[in-house]
């Protein structure tokens, strides 16, 4: 094989200008290459089909960062991004070409093939699996390869521009064709096919423009162009690869974006950095500090320009004692920890989310194609006969069927991605978990959202998915996590789940406030009974759940001393929703022992003097009516608040956290004599000068009652004690009732209710799961 | 100093009469070799360059063969930016938790660049004035008048007119006052006698190195003034397990020596455990990194795990069966991470509950804690 291995810089041949993709440094060389040059045509290494998009490019509306988006018609979940930012050499040359009215192309292989000959790739094809690059840094003796090519390349154009443009890209050449000698594809057989066709490419551009070409590049491509080898044999290697319909178009992209490894990301660990480099006219490092001092002081930190010296002074002594020609990076940021942030690395979190990374989000006009969402939803509406109107109306959904399901889950998916075209309304009639409706209306503005929404990814799912999974990683309390958790449950999104709950369990573990985790257990419980009714898998969701649930049990103790009555009041609650919850949770995961020592807690609650009194008489009720305690047991802790010693407010709210309440406190009352008889004789014995302080309490307890109850209960007050005692505790009859029980007829009854609570089945079916 | 010394990992064995001579004393031959191979740009008045002394600290071997022991185990990166520091005409303020060798850093630092560590100003809630700038000897005063013969230089002072490192131990312990007069000297680099109506300027070489504890932040925290005169380096805990493990085994089998304990058989298992259980507290996520956790109030630093485990092996020798076991340092654990009873007791119990009841091998552990902490 015959390398031609001074084909940039000879003027014989078309100029093949190598660089690293994102490199701002390469970004500049080619900019001052293109400028002594001037060539007659640029080719940039893209696919083909996006050359009518190119003009776009010129748009005065279009702000990079932008991604060329490809995908295929008839599956946008198959789509391949090619980022550009505008430190990226490929987006310098298209730009240098349409301000020059230079005719520019692209001539990867075209993404038609790209899309069709693998599963849907994550993004821009790698462009090896050895990094040549990291190569040649280790033959230099450096373990890092961003920072050698830093040094040698991107750094060395900063500081005076060479005599020649085109050496840089000479040398570069030179070295990574010694590179392919010695590793030939390395590892990544699909790039002989992308260089036939970008050799095929290159002819006939040459044909038509002569040799006056500039080729924008992977440096690792340069030497593969130059080869010289025949029509016929580059053809033989493109023949017979599959191929799909696709469709291109411009995406805003975000520099948060680019920064990322893996998926759609570019890999460029500090764009905003890149992007400084590449726009700071001189004094780079100089202009950085007074950039991350201005950013400081924007956040309150005393930064002054004092600091702004030493920073740069610091930056660059370390630079001299690492050996290196410039301050890069590592540097600047060594040198902001120590002087800006006082060696701290909170501030520096920030100085790296904001300007190392960047926050800029790309922009493109509106003449752009669709996105390739609007055409997944477009489908969905097909399928799911779900047709947008303007026209507001309703729409009821049986979670049973599987169009409807389908329809629930689009929805639930939309408003996740903010293109609310449904609102869920409370239904009409049933009130089954498995009903749901909706009111529909679709805005005009809802396209332009779509647009916005397009940047997650090319499915309604995937981008609910990645909207979902960074909603999480961002959310700040433990509540927020929680309602995206329950609303990634409905709509489906079984992928953005684990980390959702990851980042539920990372919230709930950091959460001093028990206060929080009572508050989002119950949530998580329904939500767990909602995963039932959908069949998704919601065993991560159970763990979490259970998690929540030790926690408070280790948590809640603590926080009930000491409050004050609204706050008392307030625990109270939580501590029913958690009760509720656990048992729910018991029910619905396997979870050994929780419900044992939920009611450990509770016991412990019960008959602690430092509780709140509100607290201790409802963590006692709740053990007796799940038959934890005995109704002796119940009466002697009761007699035990209810003891003269007690200050009467502490009783009175000991009997609100017992009876209170709508739910069967006034029942208990009725049934059991004796606790009617504790409440009784307490109450005669509270001191007249006491008895005004308490009334507001009792009659807050009393007055929830059912007025029947209320009634019964007078009555059998009426009677007194002692008469109750000796007719025995079954007789006290209900209002309109006979005293005494029948229990013939009343035997009559449990078939009925046996068969309508589905007893035998539960049972059964319990023993099957 | 036994926090430090846990983290440095150089023999510093010397056969002299002294209990503990100075750094450049100590590796007098390793700072001569260092000079003679450095053929590197001297800031003035320094001893080696500033790459021979992050050489010096990091360790590594000379082209003559000699091996330069590593004093300082931990991010180069630190080491890096401390040296530039030094040699940029900013004072060094080493941050960090007690236990992570600011203070041995420092006296190295000092050595290699001065070849002295010996100018000290150690801090205290009572350090007056006179040890940062200057005294006077009474019976001179009183004989003669004021005179130069009659004032006493403080180490600074003395470090301003030799060109030579300073180092302030402990300086958020001084009273706020006292540090107020580091300001002029080190951003004026002159020192005012206005009794003789003299100053002393400093030379070239001179610089200082402080020290303070992150830990007590508030006591007589840094006026920004002064804050802004230093370049702040954090110290960090040791960066993996199996460091930090190291410097625990070895320091406990140093004291156990010296206490004529027995040597445990079986005690590595503990001593991991005990690392572990420190590094997850402490850092406040689980090893697997799955579970995150609160950090209770306690330092946690590997000097405590030295003493847990240290305590846990005299109560096997003494009381048990002579086998470091689970019992021996729970209660030790307990103490070392409860500090606040309300607030650690619940990190601590739901440490237990959540990791180390479904930790495997760990049932024994979490039987022995339930016990101690009920």
């Amino acid at each position: 094989m015959t390398v031609r291995t001074t084909g940039s810089a000879t003027s014989g041949g078309p100029l093949l200008l190598g660089v690293r993709h994102h490199g701002p440094g390469s970004a500049r060389a080619v900019l001052a290459a293109l400028d002594s040059v001037r060539p007659r045509a640029v080719l940039v290494e893209g696919p083909p089909e996006g050359d009518a998009l190119l003009p776009l490019a010129a748009d005065e509306r279009m702000r990079p960062p932008v991604a060329l988006l490809a995908h295929a018609v008839n599956d946008p979940a198959r789509a391949a991004f090619w980022p550009l930012a505008d430190f990226s050499p490929e987006w310098v040359a298209i730009r240098w070409a349409l301000a020059h009215r230079v005719p520019v192309r692209f001539v990867d292989l075209p993404a038609a093939h790209s899309l069709a000959m693998t599963e849907p790739p994550a993004g821009r094809p790698a462009d090896t699996v050895l990094d040549p690059i990291a190569v040649l840094a280790g033959t230099a003796g450096y373990d890092d390869p961003e920072r050698w090519w830093e040094d040698v390349v991107e750094h060395r154009s900063t500081d005076g521009a060479p005599a020649d443009p085109r050496a840089p890209f000479a040398a570069l050449a030179e070295a990574m064709t010694a590179l392919r000698e010695a590793y030939g594809d390395g590892g990544q057989p699909r790039d002989a096919v992308r260089e036939a066709h970008m050799r095929i490419q290159l002819r006939t551009a040459r044909k038509e423009f002569g040799d006056d070409i500039a080729v924008v590049c992977g440096a690792w491509h340069v030497p593969a162009l130059a080869t010289r080898t025949t029509l016929a044999a580059d053809r033989a290697l493109l023949k017979g690869i599959p191929k799909v319909k696709t469709e291109l178009t411009w995406v805003p992209w975000t520099h948060r974006r680019l920064a990322r490894h893996s998926g759609y990301g570019a890999g460029v660990a500090s764009p905003g950095w890149y992007g400084h480099l590449f726009g700071a006219p001189d004094r780079p490092v100089e202009r950085w500090m007074t950039k991350v001092a201005g950013m400081l002081r924007e956040e309150d930190r005393p930064v002054s320009s004092a600091h702004v010296i030493e920073a740069v002074r610091l930056a660059g002594a370390l630079a001299a004692l690492r050996d290196r020609p410039f301050p890069g990076l590592t540097e600047a940021t060594d040198a902001v920890r120590a002087v800006m942030c006082e060696g701290s690395d909170v501030p520096l979190a920030l100085v790296h989310a904001r300007l190392v990374v960047g926050e800029t989000l790309g922009e493109v006009p509106d003449t752009a194609p669709a996105v390739p969402l609007q055409r997944d939803l477009t489908r969905h509406q097909r399928t799911l006969r779900l047709k947008p109107e303007a026209q507001e109306r309703e729409l009821g959904l049986d979670l049973r069927k599987d169009t409807d399901a389908a329809r629930s889950r689009l929805l639930h998916q939309l408003r996740l991605l903010g293109i609310s075209w449904g609102e869920p309304v409370a239904g009409r009639g049933s009130t089954g978990t498995f009903r749901e409706s909706w009111r529909l209306r679709w805005e005009p503005e809802l396209s332009v959202r779509i647009a916005e929404a397009g940047v997650w990814g090319t499915t309604v799912l995937s981008a609910a998915t990645a909207r979902a999974e960074s909603e999480a990683a961002s959310a700040t309390t433990l509540a927020d996590v929680t309602a995206l958790a329950e609303r990634c449950l409905p709509a489906g999104l079984t992928e953005a789940l684990p980390l959702v709950m990851r980042a539920l369990a990372d919230r709930a573990a950091l959460d001093a406030d028990v206060g929080h985790l009572a508050d989002a257990l119950p949530a998580l419980a329904r939500s767990l009974r909602y995963g039932d009714v959908r069949s998704t898998d919601t065993t991560a969701l159970g763990e979490v759940a259970v998690g929540l649930a030790e926690r408070i049990c280790v948590g809640l103790p603590p926080v009930c001393t000491g409050l004050d009555a609204d706050g008392a009041v307030e625990l109270q609650h939580r501590i029913e929703g958690v009760h509720t919850a656990v048992g729910m949770l018991a029910a619905a995961v396997p979870a050994d022992g929780l419900r044992e020592r939920w009611a450990g807690v509770l016991g412990k609650l019960s008959a602690r003097d430092a509780v709140a009194g509100v607290i201790r008489g409802r963590a006692t009720r709740l053990l007796l009516d799940d038959g934890r305690l005995a109704e002796e047991e119940a009466a002697r802790l009761m007699s035990l608040a209810l003891s003269p010693g007690t200050p009467p407010a502490d009783a009175a709210a000991w009997i609100e956290g017992f009876v209170g309440g709508a739910a069967g406190g006034g029942m208990l009352l009725v049934h059991d004599e004796r606790i009617l008889g504790l409440v009784d004789t307490w109450l005669t014995g509270v001191p007249a000068d006491l008895f005004t302080d308490v009334l507001p309490l009792l009659r807050r307890t009393f007055s929830a009652y059912e007025p029947g109850v209320r009634r019964t209960l007078g009555e059998l007050v009426r009677r007194g004690p002692s008469a109750a005692a000796a007719r025995g505790a079954d007789t006290a009859g209900m209002p309109g009732f006979g005293p005494g029980l029948d229990e013939e007829r009343a035997d009559a009854v449990l078939p009925v209710l046996r068969l309508l609570l589905g007893l035998d089945d539960a049972a059964t079916g319990r023993a099957t799961r | 100093m036994t926090a430090s010394a846990s983290v440095h990992t150089a023999a510093a064995d010397s056969g002299g009469e002294v209990l503990r001579p100075h750094a450049e004393n100590v590796f007098a031959d390793e700072l001569k070799a260092l000079a003679a191979a450095d053929d590197r740009p001297r800031p003035a008045r320094w001893k080696l360059s500033p790459w021979a002394v992050a050489t010096y600290l990091l360790g590594g071997s000379l082209p003559d063969g000699t091996v330069i022991t590593p004093k300082y185990v931990g991010p180069r990166r630190l080491v890096e930016v401390a040296v530039t520091t030094l040699a940029t005409d900013r004072a060094l303020l080493l941050l960090g938790m007690p236990g992570t060798a600011k203070t041995w850093v420092s006296e190295h630092l000092a050595a290699a660049v001065s070849g002295d560590s010996t100018l000290l100003v150690q801090g205290t809630a009572g350090t007056p004035e006179e040890a940062v700038r200057y005294g006077w000897n009474y019976a001179q005063l009183l004989a003669h008048g004021p005179s130069r013969d009659a004032l006493v230089p403080s180490p600074v002072m003395r470090a301003m007119s030799e060109g030579m490192t300073a180092r302030v131990e402990e300086l958020t312990r001084i009273p706020a006052d006292v540090q107020d007069a580091l300001i002029t000297i080190l951003s004026e680099k002159t020192l005012p006698v206005p009794e003789l109506g003299q100053e002393v300027q400093a030379v070239r070489g001179f610089n200082l190195i402080a020290t303070a504890n992150d830990r007590d932040r508030g006591v007589n925290e840094l006026s920004s003034a002064l804050r802004r005169r230093f370049n702040t380096v954090v110290l960090p805990l040791p960066g993996t397990p199996e460091a930090e493990v190291d410097i625990v085994s070895r320091r406990v089998g140093q004291i156990g020596r010296s206490l004529d304990l027995p040597a445990a058989p079986d005690g590595m298992a503990e001593i991991r455990r005990v690392v572990t259980v420190f590094r997850e507290l402490r850092d406040g996520i689980t090893t697997d990194g799955r579970t995150k956790l609160k950090s209770p109030s306690g330092t946690l630093s590997t000097a405590e795990a030295i003493s847990v485990v240290t305590n846990g092996l005299a109560l096997a020798a003494h009381f048990g069966d002579g086998v470091l076991r689970s019992g021996d340092v729970a209660a030790g654990i307990l103490g070392a991470v409860v500090r606040d009873p309300a607030a650690d007791r619940v990190v601590w119990q739901e440490y237990l509950e959540t990791v180390v009841r479904e930790r495997d091998g760990w049932k024994d552990f979490y039987r022995a804690c339930r016990e101690v902490s009920a």
